[in-house]
């Protein structure tokens, strides 16, 4: 619970729902006849409508990106490292929209939500949704908010998925794209491990196929599995050697099952939080996206054809450890952008932190972040440029 | 290794205006964007130092991390117009190599490199017996970068047989300046070379 407001804090803020009423054909094929989207906003829309920033959150993310709901929050939104005033994404210079994505499960329409055509809850008939699924809708959303073109859309992991989709499906739409610890697409492991952590829930008996509401019940240990795997795979070995190395809870080992070493109590707790935040559909829904993920596939595979489209530069950054999305999936989507002759810079980060390095604020890759950003605000006209929000 | 202006000038005359560059050591973007400002080209420079990459993306210049070691094998054949190396042919672990790769990627390449045939530096090992130092070459020979030194001489002797036609050279001094004294006599009195090359 902060005491008082960080001076480099968005502050309190209040998340509003936008209702859509015109039906949004999905990549499946199938419709959705209408949906709601949560979303957050920081900063205010300059007169011209040319300082707004999108930002694309990742699996387990939703619309608070930044700020607190209340002065009881023990957290702030989960990029507030990066977004506020005087941060890489500058709150005095930007209008920066969040939202959470369909098929989340924070308040936009998702397998929680009722099913206008049955009256009772999607569950697991919520349609399987595409990364570009998402696009669309959030280009319905900057509609409603007078946003033609961003100045940037920006996002981590799955996250960088929908700013290379965005890129290429709305080129004119985008004037800058920072793609963060992010790949043009799934390698095999990365859809196994995905796989895994589906299984885990489909396979927990409170699952009920996904209509464990109906049971009033969640597939809580599913759901704990999944984020334990997903979690040991977002760390590297020299993290969880640093953080906890060998040590043990209670000082000596007990011959038991129970949780003794410190790594076990830290995945089980982060597993618990989670499953008791996070709707399993949900889950399933946005691995399933994540899997699907290959713009270049309707580009004959070439992955330079599919980039060629854009008009958007680019800021591509990595991290030395992670190995969920290694640099060299970064690089595969560099060399993409040079061969297609667009304007892209690209780091990696050397950093001990894995793929959960992309959230937190290490000094290099926060000072590359915002000095890209700006030159994303200098392109912005200075009269135009947002007043300071109180 | 800052580049100075009139190293600019020298090496502008050479670059086509609207052209592709591949700037390998880059630096903060000083050369790109001065470039990219007065010749309007396009392109990218490589760099692998944190500070000048972060500097570079403040700059406004396309630059991407990547050690010159590990090769360049992630650019096509003959996609640059001109591939420039401002003073990092002396520190890279193989520079006949990276000057195939040079003009594998590029039609022409533009070289730069400290002389070790200038006559300070020939005086200083003749007279003092120890691996010189200078304001160009301020490190001792323990923990120099730039690990493989040549005179004009040897750089030309290289060319030849690789095949490397020199389409003109340019010798300077430590201010980067050119003067009538160094067209005299320049693999003694020049201390920094400027080469424009290719294959064709």
């Amino acid at each position: 619970m902060p005491d008082v407001i960080p001076d480099d804090s968005v502050g309190l803020v209040t998340p509003q729902l936008q209702h859509f009423d015109q039906p949004l054909t999905l990549r499946s094929g199938r419709v959705l006849p209408q949906y709601d989207l949560m979303y957050e906003t920081y900063g205010s829309l300059n007169s011209d409508q040319s300082n707004a920033v999108l930002i694309c959150h990742a699996l387990s993310g939703d619309h608070h990106a930044a700020g607190y709901h209340s002065m009881d929050d023990k957290k702030p939104g989960w990029w507030d490292t990066a977004i506020g005033p005087g941060k890489a994404i500058d709150t005095n210079r930007f209008f920066v929209v969040a939202l959470n994505n369909l098929g989340g499960c924070s308040g936009s329409t998702g397998p929680t939500s009722i099913n206008p055509e049955s009256g009772e809850v999607y569950g697991p008939e919520f349609p399987i949704l595409a990364v570009r699924d998402w696009v669309n809708s959030q280009a319905r959303l900057a509609d409603v908010l007078g946003i033609q073109q961003w100045a940037a859309v920006v996002g981590g992991s799955l996250g960088g998925m929908q700013v290379l989709r965005w890129s290429i499906q709305f080129p004119e739409r985008v004037r800058h794209a920072v793609v963060i610890a992010s790949a043009p697409k799934l390698s095999a492991q990365n859809i196994a491990f995905n796989e895994v952590a589906r299984q885990a829930i489909a396979k927990d008996p409170d699952f009920h196929d996904g209509w464990y509401h109906k049971f009033d019940t969640i597939p809580k240990s599913g759901l704990m599995q999944a984020r334990m795997l997903g979690h040991l795979t977002y760390l590297s070995d020299d993290a969880m050697r640093q953080k906890f190395g060998r040590d043990l809870k209670k000082g000596k080992l007990s011959y038991s099952f129970a949780p003794e070493f410190e790594v076990e109590s830290y995945l089980h707790y982060q597993g618990e939080k989670f499953s008791t935040r996070f709707d399993a559909n949900t889950y399933m829904l946005m691995t399933k996206a994540l899997d699907y993920f290959d713009p270049a596939a309707d580009f004959d595979n070439d992955l330079v054809t599919c980039l060629s489209r854009s008009q958007c530069d680019y800021l591509v950054v990595s991290f030395t450890t992670d190995w969920r999305f290694s640099p060299e999936r970064s690089e595969e989507i560099v060399n993409a952008l040079v061969h297609a002759d667009k304007n892209v810079s690209y780091a990696c980060i050397e950093s001990d932190n894995g793929h959960d390095a992309f959230l937190l604020p290490i000094p290099r890759y926060m000072d590359i972040f915002k000095a890209y950003m700006q030159r994303v605000a200098a392109s912005i006209p200075l009269d135009n440029a947002a007043e300071v929000t109180a | 290794m800052t580049v100075l202006r009139d190293d600019l000038a020298i090496i502008q005359q050479w670059v086509k205006p609207d052209s592709q560059i591949l700037d390998l050591g880059c630096g903060e973007g000083s050369l790109l964007s001065y470039l990219k400002r007065h010749k309007n080209v396009r392109g990218y420079g490589l760099e692998i130092n944190p500070e000048k990459i972060t500097a570079c993306i403040a700059n406004g210049v396309n630059v991407i991390e990547q050690d010159l070691d590990k090769g360049l094998s992630n650019f096509k054949d003959n996609s640059i117009d001109t591939v420039i190396m401002t003073q990092a042919l002396q520190a890279v672990q193989r520079p006949d190599l990276l000057l195939d790769e040079m003009l594998r990627i590029g039609d022409e390449a533009i070289v730069t490199f400290p002389n070790f045939g200038y006559w300070r530096t020939r005086f200083y090992l003749l007279l003092k017996g120890r691996m010189p130092m200078s304001e160009t070459l301020p490190y001792n020979w323990y923990d120099t970068p730039n690990i493989h030194m040549c005179t004009f001489r040897d750089f030309e002797m290289l060319c030849r047989e690789k095949g490397i036609r020199i389409l003109n050279k340019t010798v300077v001094d430590d201010q980067h300046k050119e003067h009538w004294t160094i067209r005299l006599w320049p693999s003694m009195l020049g201390e920094i070379a400027v080469y424009h090359i290719t294959r064709k």
